[in-house]
C-alpha cells in the first residue's frame, strides 16, 4: 500500500499527481474464504479490516452488489456522537467514539473527524429531566456530556433562535464536545483501502443470490457473477437489504425496513460550527465544510426499499429547521434523497449469530449506524474471528426479542440520530 | 407522495391524511395463556419485510379514522389494491419467511 503523507503529495506534484497508486485491488473471487462479509457499506469494510488487522484473518471477501459505500454510507448525515442513555449502547457508542478519534492516523487516511460538539435540544421541561438524566447516565459511564441551559446554547450557537417567545422555546441542551461529523465517504474507502492491502478480496458490482446450508450450516453464498463462493463463516451487514438476506436464509428478523431521508441547501458562508440536533420538533442540522447545510429529515412510516421517501416528511422537517434558524428561510435546497434503514422495535441493532451456524447478522442500526462504523466492525469482527460474541455486542442479540431484556433507545437517541 | 383511496370516505386522498400501522392480517394468538416466549416474541416484534408486494394495515387518522387494509408493493411504491377490513386480498405478497407460530397468515389468506 502506497503510504499517504504531506512529503507523498509534493513528490506526486512533480509528476501532475499521474503516477497515483489505484487505492485498492479488482480481483476476481477464489473459490473459498475464511469469511465473507456481505455488503460493502462502511460497516463491512469495517469488519473486514479490524478482522485483517486485529485478528489476523486474512483470506476474507467483501461481496457489494453495487459499488463500495454507495448505500447508507454515502447517505446518512455524518453525525457522530456516543451519548446514548443505556449502558449496553453507551459502551458500544463509546467504543466507537474512541476508536473515532484514532481513524485517521489507523488507517493513513484522512476521514475528516471534526469534533465539533454535538447538542441535542430540550424544547420542554419534560425534555430538560430526560437530557439531565441521560447527560448524568453518559458521566458515570465515561462519557463526555454537559448540561446547557438557553444562555449557553446561545453562546455556542449565536445565530440560532433561543428567544423565549417560539413556539418551540429552546431551554436547554446536552452537549457532548467530543461528538462531531466525519467524511463518510472517506471512511468507506478508508476501510476499503486499508482491508485491500492486507489482502482483503473486495468484490464489487455482484450480488447474493441465496446462501449454500448444509444441515443447519452455512458454507457459502450463490453470487450473481461468480457462482457459488464457499466461505466458513458469513457475516451480513447489508442495513435495509437485511430482511431480504434473512428471506433467502428462511430467517425472520424483528425488522421493518424504512425510507429515511436527508437534503442539503446550496453551498453557503460558515455560519453553524456544530452539530444541532432536536428530538422535539425533529430535525438535525449541519454545516459541511463545502459549506451546505446537511439536514436529517426523520423515517417514513411505511416500509420501503425504494431509496426514496415522501415530500411531506422533508417538509415537516424543513419546517422545524427553521423554527430553529429562522435565518436560514431563504436558503435554497440543493439536493434531496433517500436510504434505506432497517429498524428494531427497541431502536438498537442486532449483532447476533443466528440459528444457521456460523451465518452471523450485523443489521438493525436505524437511523442511526454510521456513528458506530468502526466500532460495529471491530466488535463484529472479533465476534467473526472467535466465534463467540464480543462482550460488547452479546446484549445485542436477536434473542432479546423473545427475552425481553430489550435495550430501548426510543427515549434517549427516538427520532433525531 | 402517495394519493390514497380510503375505501370508506370512497376519496383519493393526500398521504399526509393517513398512518401506516405496518403488517397486515396479524392474528392476536387465541390462546396467550400457554404461548411460548419464542411465540410471542415472533407475535410482537417480528415482522415481514419483503421487498415487493406487502400486506398492509393503514388508519385515515385526519379522515373517518378507520382501518383499512393495503397491499404495496415496496420497491416500486404502487398500491396494487385496496381492502376494507374482513375483505381479503386479491394480490399475494413477496415471498417472506411466515410466522411459524401464526395460525392465519396472509398467503393463506389469497388462497382462500
Amino acid at each position: 500500500m502506497q503510504h499517504y503523507s504531506g512529503f507523498g503529495l509534493l513528490k506526486h506534484a512533480m509528476s501532475h499527481h499521474e503516477n497515483w497508486q489505484r487505492v485498492w485491488r479488482n480481483p476476481t473471487p477464489k473459490k473459498s474464504y475464511d469469511v465473507v462479509i456481505v455488503g460493502g457499506g462502511g460497516h463491512g469494510l469495517a469488519t473486514a479490516y479490524y478482522l485483517a488487522k486485529e485478528f489476523g484473518i486474512t483470506n476474507v471477501a467483501v461481496i457489494e452488489k453495487g459499488y463500495l459505500g454507495g448505500g447508507n454510507t454515502a447517505r446518512n448525515t455524518t453525525i457522530v456522537r456516543s451519548n446514548y442513555l443505556w449502558d449496553e449502547s453507551a459502551f458500544l457508542y463509546e467504543h466507537a467514539m474512541k476508536l473515532w478519534e484514532g481513524l485517521s492516523q489507523d488507517l493513513n487516511y484522512n476521514v475528516m473527524f471534526s469534533q465539533r460538539g454535538v447538542l441535542n435540544l430540550g424544547h420542554t421541561l419534560q425534555d430538560m429531566r430526560d437530557i439531565s438524566r441521560r447527560v448524568n447516565a453518559n458521566r458515570l459511564n465515561g462519557i463526555d456530556g454537559e448540561m446547557l441551559d438557553a444562555q449557553q446554547v446561545k453562546e455556542i450557537v449565536p445565530d440560532m433562535d433561543c428567544s423565549a417567545n417560539r413556539r418551540y422555546p429552546v431551554m436547554g441542551a446536552s452537549w457532548q464536545p467530543r461528538g462531531g461529523v466525519a467524511r463518510h465517504d472517506a471512511v468507506a474507502w478508508g476501510f476499503a483501502r486499508g482491508a485491500d492491502a492486507l489482502g482483503v478480496d473486495l468484490i464489487q458490482q455482484c450480488a447474493v443470490e441465496g446462501f449454500e446450508i448444509e444441515d443447519g450450516t452455512v458454507t457459502g453464498v450463490k453470487t450473481t457473477q461468480y457462482g457459488t463462493i464457499k466461505a466458513g463463516k458469513v457475516g451480513c451487514v447489508v442495513a435495509g437489504n437485511s430482511g431480504v438476506l434473512a428471506d433467502m436464509a428462511g430467517l425472520r428478523l424483528p425488522l421493518e425496513s424504512h425510507p429515511l431521508q436527508a437534503l442539503v441547501s446550496e453551498p453557503i458562508k460558515p455560519i453553524l460550527d456544530t452539530v444541532v440536533m432536536s428530538n422535539h420538533v425533529h430535525g438535525y442540522v449541519s454545516q459541511s465544510d463545502k459549506g451546505d447545510l446537511v439536514i436529517g429529515a426523520g423515517i417514513d412510516g411505511y416500509n420501503g426499499y425504494g431509496q426514496r421517501g415522501s415530500y411531506p416528511t422533508i417538509e415537516h422537517t424543513v419546517s422545524a429547521i427553521l423554527e430553529l434558524f429562522p435565518i436560514f428561510s431563504r436558503v435554497r435546497m440543493n439536493r434531496q434523497w433517500g436510504g434505506i434503514v432497517d429498524t428494531t422495535p427497541d431502536a438498537c441493532p442486532l449483532i447476533s449469530k443466528t440459528e444457521i451456524e456460523n451465518l452471523y447478522f450485523n443489521c438493525g442500526w436505524g437511523t442511526g449506524g454510521f456513528k458506530a462504523t468502526p466500532g460495529s466492525g471491530h466488535v463484529f469482527a472479533a465476534s467473526l474471528a472467535k466465534g463467540e460474541m464480543h462482550e460488547l455486542a452479546k446484549p445485542f442479540s436477536i434473542d432479546r426479542f423473545n427475552t425481553g431484556a430489550l435495550i430501548d433507545e426510543h427515549g434517549a437517541a427516538g427520532v433525531a440520530h | 407522495m402517495f394519493l390514497i383511496y380510503c375505501p370508506y370516505c370512497e376519496e383519493e386522498r393526500a398521504e399526509e391524511e393517513f398512518h401506516a400501522s405496518g403488517e397486515a392480517h396479524i392474528v392476536r394468538p387465541t390462546d396467550p395463556e400457554s404461548l411460548s416466549d419464542e411465540a410471542w416474541g415472533d407475535y410482537v416484534f417480528f415482522r415481514k419485510n419483503p421487498r415487493g408486494n406487502h400486506h398492509e394495515l393503514w388508519q385515515h387518522t385526519t379522515g373517518c379514522r378507520k382501518f383499512f387494509y393495503m397491499t404495496r408493493d415496496t420497491a416500486t411504491y404502487e398500491i396494487k389494491e385496496i381492502y376494507k377490513v374482513g375483505e381479503q386480498p386479491k394480490v399475494a405478497t413477496a415471498p417472506a419467511v411466515p410466522n411459524k407460530y401464526d395460525q392465519f397468515s396472509s398467503e393463506q389468506a389469497v388462497k382462500k
